[in-house]
């Protein structure tokens, strides 16, 4: 019997150690694959001219993704821009000036919006931003500015869930302690809770633009996708996600090659932010 | 000259109010509009009946077969492996490189974002193991892109249960896995279940991982090697070809209600279990 | 409850398997699939044909996905599909066999509020090597022309760059959508936008531009008017299996080619 339960509990642990092992494998995997297919092309074409090639034009040999690059960052800095603002004041309101029924309804009604699908969000962009920015702005509207305000929306529920998360776990007395020394509650928030938060709320960011830089079809159909770094808040552009997602499906040959090299570029960008966050920022709080 | 500090304070005040209240008025707006603009498409044939002229008219019965299909099935292939590995992570192992290693690799699965997933669901699945546009190519790829999540709440609601509740379930001559399957589980099913919920509400609304995988055919699928099409990709196709803007707006409408119908569950479970143990 | 969950999954997955079984036999035994794949500017006319074919031969699944020229042309010669479905001619190296299906006209379009009633051939290429930037110069506003491209890969693309472009480049900054859909999408709303989709979709939401003078319709092509067409190509690996070839013969029978031409195509044997 009892032989028998420990052979049981032998089993049960080399199964759970298996299925832990998995999720292992699968970046393994993941990681793997895509670097089979993508770096050939790096050895081929040489990695500057892929990292710091201005010309994609996989099917007469060029694949330069460096205006991909720099429009992924422009459009991330500008959902930051967008985002990171209305993000923070929305946990900072959250977190010290709202009732706690309010703070019941509002938190899980943000966390709920978080759900919507990015299509959606995109959808939205093309009907009611695109337009707007055409008559206002000048272009055609589908533009740095359109994909910037898109991606700053959809980053909100991210940033504020975060940051609130830690604005919440600044201790109490730190409050008290500012409010005994005859300090207001702007001051207080100032000089004391936001920076006591920085790192939570610096990681909420970082997460933010992780989620930006990695946002695809939303983007696909509101940045218009134009091959050049763009010049002015009105040009189109293309980021490195919508490069793989508009041309994967009809890729075939070194032209497929270059996707997959634009995905090991993505790949390295998000692990160093999510490293970033993870690692770099939660850590040292800690 | 000093500016009165209660002035700036009240001043900051009505900022911040104003900033806040936009932001929740935009997400508000958004579904606002996608109620108003869809609720007059809506009825149950648009549910039951299938699309004509690739969408432009009938219904979207297949669409939502479609995907029933993927979150069931990514979900029955995601769930023991993550509740395994959250096991795993929390009663079987103390910490150690291993578990760090581990806890390493969910967190880099949880930030690789859904188009990584498709690209490499489309090489290795599709192409590598000739698996094709179909069902279960788009399964295993969404399995893996959900397990993280089932991973990190199942593992949050373990933690949760308290100690001595084990303990007590060893001093009685249980064995590890007894404790884990009769008490420590069931305790944590609540937890476990909002996650499950949570990956449910994800896959519904996925689209760039699903399209390269699971492909966008409108037929209805009759075997997991069949191609199919998910609501959200419907959607985008709807959309974004300009094919029918009132069903775009249908699809759209009952595509996000039975996302927020899923995360209101997983957040009611939740909820009642934070009241349970606080 | 971890228990009933259990069995709730453990049933759940028992009839999805059962069920999945089950309709695998049925389809095995009885029905054949045919599976095609390719260009998204055939795709929609063979989704149709497939309707009325599949009505016709109930026993038939047809199974048409969309992935573009070049991806159906490579499914076909992988062996992935039946059928591949290609808007540009074969290159040398794909050795596959042939089936002009039907003609169909790229036409340039534009807003239906644009004033301007015609184009030069020379005028297009310059506005898509962005050599003409403003609408001012064409005699309209001044106003920036926001052009609409297809992306790489794309058979539409590949033919109006050897039709239109004559070796010039298509500028990088030219918008780039990924189907005929999209790209008429942003013309039917940007009053400013030009864009090139197929004939056959152009309908009263957006206006077919009179390339030197030539409108583009069903019969300016027949008579060789209107320059800028291409052949829309179904493609076996070999010679097609008797499934296939029912299914072929009727697009290319009376009745199938009159659906085309109600599509604003043009016929394979005009």
């Amino acid at each position: 019997m009892n032989e028998k339960a420990s052979l049981k509990e032998r089993v049960v642990k080399t199964v759970l150690t298996i299925f832990a092992l998995s999720s292992l494998l699968f970046l393994f995997l993941i990681f793997i694959f895509i670097l089979i297919e993508g770096s050939p092309l790096f050895l081929k074409v040489g990695l500057k001219n892929i990292i710091f090639g201005f010309k994609w034009a996989p099917t007469k040999g060029s694949f330069g993704i460096f205006p991909m690059i720099i429009s992924s960052f422009l459009v991330t800095f500008g959902a930051l821009i967008i985002g990171a603002p209305l993000g923070l004041s929305c946990a900072i309101y959250l977190s010290e000036y709202s009732g706690k029924r309010l703070k019941m309804i509002l938190k899980p009604a943000l966390e709920l919006l978080a759900g919507i699908p990015s299509v959606v969000y995109g959808f939205l962009g093309v009907i009611y931003i695109v337009p707007l920015v055409r008559n206002y702005l000048g272009g055609s509207g589908f533009s740095l500015i359109s994909t910037s305000i898109i991606l700053g929306i959809m980053i909100l529920p991210t940033i504020i869930s975060i940051s609130f998360d830690s604005i919440m776990s600044v201790p109490k007395t730190y409050r008290e302690g500012s409010y005994a020394m005859g300090a207001t509650k702007w001051q207080t928030i100032y000089k004391i809770v936001v920076p006591s938060a920085r790192s939570g709320i610096l990681a909420s960011f970082i997460l933010g633009m992780g989620r930006a830089i990695g946002e695809t079809m939303a983007v696909i159909m509101i940045a218009g996708n134009a091959l050049k770094i763009p010049m002015s808040l009105t040009d189109p552009l293309r980021t490195l996600t919508g490069n793989i997602a508009l041309e994967l499906a009809y890729a075939t040959g070194d032209h497929r090659l270059g996707l997959f090299s634009t995905g090991i570029v993505l790949l390295v960008i998000i692990m160093a932010l999510n490293y970033i966050a993870n690692f770099g920022i939660k850590r040292r709080s800690q | 000259m000093r500016i009165n500090p209660r002035f700036i304070n009240r001043l900051m005040e009505i900022a911040l109010n104003t900033q806040a209240f936009f932001t929740v008025g935009i997400l508000v707006v958004i579904v606002a509009i996608i109620l108003i603009k869809g609720i007059g498409n809506i009825n149950l044939e648009f549910i039951f009946s299938f699309p004509e002229d690739m969408g432009r008219h009938g219904g979207i019965y297949p669409t939502i077969i479609g995907t029933v299909m993927l979150a069931i099935l990514s979900i029955i292939f995601a769930t023991p492996l993550g509740v395994g590995t959250a096991i795993f992570l929390t009663e079987y192992t103390k910490e150690s490189m291993l578990t760090k290693i581990i806890r390493f690799g969910v967190e880099s699965l949880a930030g690789i974002p859904s188009i990584l997933y498709g690209l490499f669901g489309f090489i290795f699945f599709v192409i590598k193991l000739k698996m094709g546009w179909s069902i279960l190519s788009g399964v295993l790829t969404i399995t893996i892109m959900i397990l993280p999540t089932i991973i990190r709440t199942s593992e949050e609601a373990i933690k949760a249960v308290p100690k001595n509740v084990r303990i007590v379930s060893f001093s009685l001559g249980a064995t590890k896995w007894e404790t884990v399957t009769k008490v420590v589980l069931p305790s944590a099913a609540p937890g476990i279940l909002t996650g499950i919920m949570l990956s449910i509400g994800r896959v519904v609304g996925e689209t760039a991982a699903v399209i390269f995988t699971m492909g966008s055919s409108l037929r209805l699928p009759t075997s997991i090697m069949d191609s199919g099409r998910t609501m959200a990709v419907h959607f985008y196709i709807l959309a974004r070809e300009g094919i029918s803007m009132e069903k775009a707006y249908a699809t759209a409408l009952i595509l996000v209600l039975s996302i927020l119908l899923i995360n209101i569950v997983a957040y009611y479970i939740m909820n009642r279990v934070i009241s349970r143990y606080s | 409850m971890v228990k009933k969950i259990g069995i709730f999954l453990i049933i759940f997955s028992v009839i999805f398997v059962c069920s999945c079984a089950n309709k695998e036999k049925k389809h095995s035994g009885k029905k054949h699939t045919i599976t095609i794949a390719g260009s998204t500017s055939v795709m929609p006319f063979t989704e149709k044909l497939a309707e009325f074919f599949m009505i016709q031969n109930p026993k038939f699944i047809i199974d048409v996905q969309g992935g573009g020229s070049t991806a159906g042309i490579q499914a076909c010669l992988n062996n992935t599909v039946d059928l591949g479905m290609s808007s540009r001619k074969l290159k040398e190296g794909e050795r596959l066999n042939e089936i002009i299906i039907c003609y169909d006209g790229i036409s340039i379009v534009v807003h239906p509020d644009n004033p301007i009633n015609g184009l030069t051939l020379e005028q297009v290429r310059a506005i898509f090597s962005a050599k003409i930037k403003n609408w001012k110069e064409l005699g309209w506003k001044d106003r920036r022309i926001d052009a609409i491209t297809r992306e790489e890969g794309s058979g539409t693309r590949g033919s109006f760059e050897d039709l239109v472009m004559h070796g010039e480049e298509i500028d990088d900054s030219i918008m780039v959508q990924d189907s005929n859909g999209s790209v008429k999408e942003i013309v039917a709303t940007d009053p400013y936008a030009i864009g090139y989709i197929s004939l056959g979709l152009v309908d009263k939401r957006v206006k077919a531009m009179p390339i030197d003078g030539v409108i583009p319709t069903v019969s300016s092509i027949k008579t060789g008017a209107y320059k800028i067409m291409r052949p829309f190509l179904l493609l076996s690996n070999g010679d097609p299996d008797d499934h296939v070839r029912e299914f072929i013969e009727f697009i290319l029978s009376k009745q199938g080619q009159e659906i085309l031409r109600k599509e604003g195509l043009i016929g394979s044997y005009e």
